[in-house]
């Protein structure tokens, strides 16, 4: 056969069916009506036993979320979701567990298929302490488990679902929730914040160092429904938090919604370094189903000295549209993004970052790897700006793009804004093949197409791969061969 | 023992190899010579199973197989092993790393356990050294900022590592000096053993002086032409190709 309909038949042979977390968890599930109306609102805020305040600030989201348009800037293109088709609240039907035993056991099956321990004891087991994660498990719109809850507290860290963190601290979550996406940000973060379920709380007390790094891990499950998580993390003067979280869903025909809010606060001296492996279904070869993921990340660097972190690895979602950002309000703030985005099939993604220099002296750095496969198309979408009191802010951003065959498109969009002379913003950005001479080269060594692929394509985000944790850099080195699997002739 | 028979292979129409019949008996060391043009650096793509090459006709059997039906990897956990004119680059990947993912690949296929890393790393000191490569070179990414020399030098650091039954060598001297060329020829003399034979392509008689001979093999317009022992390569060196060259187009 010519090698040129041998590559061709290869691309259409793309599989996007390994997807491994496709299953589905059968469970008696309660949800609220379909749609979304005042009374769904006040069906959800009550289900959460929430204070009035609560209330009022989602009706209040909700109205102006009426007013809104969904926003059409992105190079992306997908059928729009019915916002009245879809169920805003479902969560499994037995009363939240108060521990582990009273956990519905298919969630727990769920979750070990996942590989996710929701068990400390076994999460213990022949670990060493410094390798252990907490894990906050959101399973549709509620929190199911959160492990080592006991331990963090001795050390005055706050890690709880944020449906609890309502009740228990409002006075904290009143103050920094909304501080850094206000509600009015954009149509998705606003109708989050009308219909929020869960998420993740997260406070790290003056001074201390998080003794564990802390996890979410949602998953999906119930047809027809949006999730709407929000996760909040404040780290206070001088302390540091690692967190991370992963994303999966079962495979579904149609889409489903995932429009998150994340925010996250470093006071003076703190530095939170937030990762992420987002894994949702991306939808079959063809482009059926998978998961729309439209969120909005903003970190607010609102103390001198402090530091945010940005790390994705973003292999999953039929659309992806997500620009974590960073705020650099404090002089000498620090704000730093490291993506790695993988498309494959259809998968369209627009993703990237936004570095807003406010202090002095405040320096920001952007990493992206965005590599295309299959007919999918990846945008690299950012804004770097200095504003006049920015004086001495700095930037780097490299953007490089890697094209696997030769239906695919990678798209590169940087806007750079500047009102202070003193700033200095250096851009670079590539966009390459991986050729088949290179291809040869490894094969000729012994290397199966496959893995041949795998190994060129880690050493183009290897520079990415290691701002992640050791044991997620591993996971994550592993997804990115499955997400690609197929896709080289 | 390598056998081609009949070798006959075009390349966007145009047919480079002709009726190409070569064998290469276990042990030995067969030089090819040939002007410009006359096939060389295709036979060896072939061999290799390069695609873009079409294979029009004939066999090309390793031990009685025909590897043609192979994929590259395939033909590579079999034992052929080509050692580039320009090594690829490839960014982001050490050194160590591509080594033994590649000789770790080469067992997998052979049904051979894969090699601990303490024995791997021991494996690879000890070639190293032979090849006068330094550790600094193995932390970097492969090949990446790498000179012609250093380029060269780890491509036999690779055979070593490989041990294949069927080495082909394009045009290895090309961009060495005189100290690269010792080094690089005194690991590949360093290789030669009985059940092992090597395919050395060049333009030059000089590399054969490091590397003698048992056979050498006179390319022209895509077939053998003569054969001799290592004294014809003497001879080519001061009468030039220039019988060798009729009837070429350019």
């Amino acid at each position: 056969m010519p090698a040129v309909q041998e590559t061709i038949d290869r691309v259409r042979s793309i599989d996007l069916d390994q997807y491994k977390y496709g299953f589905e968890t059968t469970i008696e599930m309660e949800k609220s009506e379909k749609g979304i109306s005042e009374d769904v609102i006040r069906f959800i805020s009550a289900k959460k036993d929430e204070p009035e305040w609560m209330l009022a600030w989602r009706l209040d989201a909700y109205k102006r979320w009426q007013t809104m348009q969904e926003p059409d800037w992105a190079r992306v293109s997908y059928d729009k979701v019915d916002y009245k088709d879809i169920y805003y609240y479902a969560a499994p039907k037995r009363p939240a567990a108060m521990s582990l035993d009273e956990i519905d056991p298919e969630i727990l099956k769920t979750y070990e298929k996942l590989g996710i321990p929701l068990r400390e004891v076994e999460v213990l087991e022949g670990i060493a302490p410094e390798r252990r994660v907490a894990v906050d498990a959101v399973f549709d719109s509620v929190s199911v488990a959160t492990t080592f809850k006991a331990e963090l507290s001795k050390a005055g860290v706050i890690f709880m679902p944020i449906s609890e963190a309502i009740r228990e601290y409002p006075d904290l979550v009143k103050k920094y929730l909304g501080s850094v996406v206000p509600v009015t940000d954009n149509f998705f973060a606003t109708l989050n914040s009308a219909v929020f379920s869960d998420g993740s709380f997260v406070y790290i007390p003056p001074g201390v160092r998080c003794p564990m790094e802390l996890s979410t891990y949602f998953r999906i499950n119930e047809r027809d429904t949006g999730q709407f998580e929000r996760t909040l993390i404040i780290a206070d003067k001088g302390s540091y938090v690692s967190y991370l979280e992963g994303c999966t869903a079962p495979k579904r025909d149609d889409n489903q919604l995932h429009a998150a809010v994340v925010e996250l606060v470093a006071l003076d001296d703190a530095e939170i370094k937030y990762s992420t492996v987002q894994n949702w279904y991306p939808g079959d070869n063809e482009g059926k189903g998978g998961i729309y993921n439209f969120v909005t990340k903003r970190g607010d660097c609102r103390g001198a000295n402090s530091k945010i972190s940005w790390t994705q690895v973003e292999t999953g979602s039929a659309i992806t549209w997500k620009y974590p950002s960073c705020i650099l309000r404090g002089d000498n703030s620090r704000g730093e993004f490291y993506s790695i985005a993988v498309s494959n099939g259809m998968q369209q993604v627009d993703s990237g970052t936004k570095m807003i220099h406010l202090g002095k002296n405040t320096t920001s750095r952007i990493i992206s790897k965005g590599i295309s496969a299959g007919r999918s198309q990846n945008t690299y979408r950012g804004l770097v700006s200095a504003h006049k009191k920015a004086t001495g802010a700095r930037n780097f951003t490299n953007c490089d793009s890697l094209l696997i065959g030769d239906q695919c498109g990678a798209h590169t969009v940087p806007y750079i804004e500047s009102k202070n002379a003193s700033a200095q913003f250096e851009h670079e950005a590539t966009t390459s093949k991986i050729s088949e001479d290179q291809m040869f080269y490894c094969q000729q060594r012994g290397l199966s197409n496959e893995e041949a692929t795998a190994l060129i394509v880690n050493g183009f985000v290897r520079d990415v791969l290691q701002q992640l944790p050791m044991e997620f850099a591993v996971e994550a080195q592993k997804l990115i061969s499955i997400s690609l699997e197929g896709s080289v002739g | 023992m390598i056998e081609i028979k009949n070798l006959t292979v075009a390349i966007e129409d145009k047919q480079i190899l002709n009726g190409l019949n070569l064998t290469v008996n276990d042990g030995e060391v067969a030089a090819i010579m040939g002007p410009n043009g006359s096939g060389k650096s295709t036979l060896s793509y072939v061999i290799a199973g390069k695609e873009d090459y079409e294979v029009l006709d004939g066999e090309i059997l390793l031990d009685g197989v025909n590897i043609l039906e192979m994929s590259p990897d395939e033909r590579a956990a079999s034992g052929v092993f080509l050692a580039f004119q320009y090594p690829l680059e490839i960014p982001g990947v050490g050194t160590m790393t591509f080594l033994k993912a590649t000789l770790n690949a080469q067992r997998r296929a052979r049904g051979e356990g894969e090699l601990s890393t303490p024995d791997f790393i021991r494996k690879v000191n000890a070639a190293a050294e032979k090849l006068e490569i330094n550790k600094e070179m193995l932390k970097r990414a492969l090949n990446v900022g790498f000179s012609g020399g250093e380029k060269k030098r780890m491509e036999i650091l690779q055979m070593a590592l490989l041990e294949p039954k069927f080495c082909v060598l394009d045009e290895t001297d090309s961009g060495l000096d005189i100290d690269a060329l010792r080094i690089v020829s005194g690991g590949v003399n360093a290789l030669r053993a009985q059940g092992r034979s090597f395919l050395v392509i060049t333009h030059y008689q000089r590399l054969l002086d490091y590397i003698v001979p048992d056979v050498v093999h006179v390319m022209s317009q895509g077939q053998i032409v003569k054969s001799g022992d290592k004294d014809l390569a003497k001879a080519l060196e001061a009468s030039g190709y220039a019988e060798y060259r009729t009837g070429e187009a350019a």
